[in-house]
């Protein structure tokens, strides 16, 4: 069966000596780790292996010898690396030598106890041992993963990414250590270390620990009896204002907690909530500076009066068309000038309401505007809020006018079924044909505030922190990997270069995904359509989780 | 390495490389048509017509700013995710098989299937419109039934070969693939 090597390209330079790493007898394969210089005395050799092999659980041995002469090949060193065979016994003993300047390498196998006398095939595979211990596999999504598998069985993949990622303790060793043993890998030059980083660490146990205090204040605050009496626990879930403050309290929990992501998927979830809640804070301050600068607010609310004002005056000129002859239609005048009565009554409430605020709405605007500091989220959440509260009263004349049609259709329904059934009676009863007219304007509420939810649950679930690190280092989220055929020549083995293959945006962003509390419209535009028009209630305030009528 | 003209199904002029880079490692590229300058002319021609047409009637200049600009995302599009230039196949015995389709942006799409994945490599008959035609794909192994196939991935979709170019390439996987069955079972993979 053929031999599969597998090489740290950082290792090419390197000074002769013996090679260790992991050899993977199910696969046939040798993934080489570092390389141990001479002089070194084996005793010691086996002891930090056995040492390694104890932190790690891999079963790091010594796997053959490596000779990079830049003189003539000696037939002594050659003898020499032979008998090192002897000494640390491997089955199969590999040796790779490089003359001075050839690219091409001879790599050769030792064979004691060998059934078959062919030379059997040599694949050299050059990987990149930085991004592979680095990278994070991810199987395709539709294997389903059985736990009843073997780790033979995984993929050889698999094993080897294991390998290089679980071996970071041969990693902290450099050639400036005093040690005996003198090994060449990635770091050999010394441990990579950022100061910024480690700054980043100090300071973060103390600042955890400040918020995890201020937010149990701030929950003890929100449990206190005072704030579940009856009716304000409803008033607070209806808002979606406050559905998304606590979403991002309880995004805050989980970055302050003290324990360490058990896993990947736990660190990029806190990763991206972290990202995400500083990239919100940035963009809402930014909306604050901006909204607050050459008195915005106070047009803003002298605007508000007068569109109030213009909706009602439409809404009355609307029903006073309906209960006279409307495009001519012939309707039932009793009913119709009830119902017309009660809408006006309605909107006349609201309207004075309006006027009766308006002195204090500059000041109200002014401090709400301030909540935007706490993220663009928020600030959105406000803006849908403060759309469904102005247009309370069109939701009202909606559900009125829908639950009479749906009395007219179930009606109209039951009569054609007797008219089927050969027996015709007809039925004027024409009220009603206000609900059409009202169902645009409700429609467009809906509409503009399912945009709205629509835009803050792309903001929620977006995981921005996997996103920027796919962008900026590829090879830490990988699908899998690539090879590319480098020179040939005959008689040398075949050498391959084995490069990280990042994972598409799509994949990244379904992995990563965070979840939201709602989603909005809780059913697609096509069963809202329906709904409009078969006269079912539209519950604009049910979430995700609650019991649908 | 050696290169030979065929055609695809379409009727298209099409070109198989096959390089042999040791006896368990071969690579084998189908390349299509490249992007011609008749019909990218004739479809920039087409439209900046129509752009034309249209300023003159409504008399505004944003028309042809916008047909140029129209024209020019078009195009990166189309070269960076449509037109595909060279489809290949790199079969290295024990390790794999991996599929790369470059596009004539330049950019290079790669999956890696690992050798104990794949069960076998064949030639699918389909009926296609009023024609049948062949494609050669990847049977994929599934885990839980060692006689049952988990997936078919199809090769060469966009140039599409006809049965004479996908036997040249059937008999270079087959050779490779007969060796994981004649090698000492040491790999225990069942």
């Amino acid at each position: 069966m053929v031999l599969k090597v597998f090489f740290p390209s950082c290792c090419s330079s390197a000074e002769s000596g013996i090679l260790i790493g992991r050899w993977i007898s199910e696969q046939n394969s040798a993934v080489i780790l570092a390389v141990v210089h001479f002089p070194f005395i084996p005793a010691q050799v086996k002891q930090y292996l056995s040492e390694v092999q104890q932190v790690t659980k891999i079963k790091v041995s010594v796997l053959g010898s490596w000779s990079n002469s830049k003189q003539e090949k000696e037939e002594s060193l050659s003898e020499f690396l032979e008998d090192l065979g002897t000494i640390f016994s491997h089955e199969p003993w590999i040796q790779i030598s490089k003359e001075r300047d050839s690219k091409f390498w001879s790599c050769s196998t030792l064979q004691k106890q060998s059934n078959s006398s062919k030379e059997e095939e040599i694949i050299l595979v050059y990987y990149d041992q930085r991004k592979v211990m680095l990278s994070h596999l991810h199987p395709p999504l539709d294997t389903t993963p059985s736990t009843d598998h073997k780790a033979n069985d995984a993929s050889k993949l698999a094993a080897m990414f294991d390998t290089v990622a679980n071996s970071k303790i041969l990693f902290m060793t450099d050639r400036y250590d005093d040690g005996p043993i003198k090994l060449t890998h990635w770091q050999s030059d010394g441990v990579e270390a950022s100061i910024i980083v480690e700054l980043m660490k100090q300071a973060s146990v103390p600042a955890c620990m400040l918020l995890t205090f201020l937010l149990s204040l701030t929950s003890a605050i929100c449990k206190r009896r005072m704030l579940k009496v009856w009716p304000l626990p409803f008033l607070w879930s209806k808002l979606s204002t406050c559905e998304q403050l606590g979403h991002r309290l309880q995004h805050l929990q989980v970055i302050s907690s003290n324990k360490k992501a058990q896993n990947q998927i736990q660190l990029m979830r806190k990763a991206n909530i972290f990202v995400s809640l500083l990239i919100d804070v940035a963009l809402g301050i930014l909306l604050m500076s901006w909204l607050y600068r050459k008195n915005r607010i106070g047009h803003l609310a002298d605007t508000l009066i007068p569109v109030a004002d213009h909706v009602a005056k439409e809404l009355q000129d609307l029903l006073q068309w309906l209960m006279g002859a409307p495009a001519g239609l012939k309707m039932n005048r009793a009913l119709d000038q009830v119902l017309g009565r009660f809408f006006l009554y309605h909107i006349h409430l609201w309207i004075s309401y309006i006027h009766l605020m308006s002195p204090f709405i500059e000041m109200i605007l002014w401090y709400v505007g301030l909540s935007a500091c706490l993220g663009l989220t928020v600030a959105l959440c406000i803006l849908s809020d403060i759309i469904a509260l102005l247009t309370f009263h069109i939701y009202c004349f909606y559900v009125y006018g829908a639950r009479l049609y749906c009395l007219k259709i179930y009606g109209l329904s039951s009569l054609w079924r007797l008219f089927r059934g050969k027996k015709w009676n007809v039925l004027r009863q024409r009220v009603d044909s206000c609900s059409y007219d009202l169902d645009q304007l409700r429609l467009l509420v809906v509409v503009v505030q399912g945009l709205i939810h629509l835009l803050v649950d792309l903001i929620d679930s977006l995981p921005l922190y996997s996103i920027i690190l796919r962008l900026c280092r590829s090879y830490r989220l990988s699908a899998g990997v690539k090879f590319r055929v480098l020179e040939q020549k005959h008689g040398k083995p075949l050498r391959l270069l084995m490069q990280i293959n990042p994972l598409s945006y799509g994949s990244v962003v379904q992995t990563y995904r965070l979840p939201t509390y709602s989603c909005y419209p809780k059913d697609s535009w096509t069963s809202l359509c329906k709904k409009l028009f078969f006269g079912e209630l539209i519950y604009p305030w049910k979430h995700k989780g609650e019991k649908q009528d | 390495m050696e290169e030979r003209r065929y055609r695809a199904v379409s009727g298209a002029p099409i070109a198989l490389r096959r390089r042999q880079h040791s006896a368990s490692c071969w690579e084998l590229a189908v390349r299509g048509p490249r992007l011609q300058l008749r019909s990218l002319s004739a479809v920039t021609s087409a439209v900046w017509l129509a752009a034309y047409g249209l300023f003159v009637l409504s008399e505004s200049s944003m028309v042809l700013s916008a047909a140029i600009f129209i024209t020019l995302i078009g195009l990166i599009v189309y070269l960076h995710f449509v037109k595909i230039d060279q489809e290949s196949l790199l079969v290295i015995g024990s390790l794999g098989i991996q599929v790369t389709s470059s596009y004539a942006s330049g950019k290079e799409s790669t999956t890696f299937i690992e050798m104990s994945q794949v069960k076998d490599v064949v030639i699918n008959e389909a009926i296609h419109m009023q024609k049948v035609i062949y494609y050669l794909c990847i049977l994929l192994q599934d885990p839980q039934d060692p006689q049952g196939v988990s997936e078919v991935v199809p090769l060469f979709q966009s140039s599409q070969p006809r049965l004479d170019c996908l036997m040249e390439v059937y008999k270079s996987c087959q050779e490779i693939l007969e060796q994981r069955k004649t090698a000492p079972q040491s790999s225990g993979i069942k």
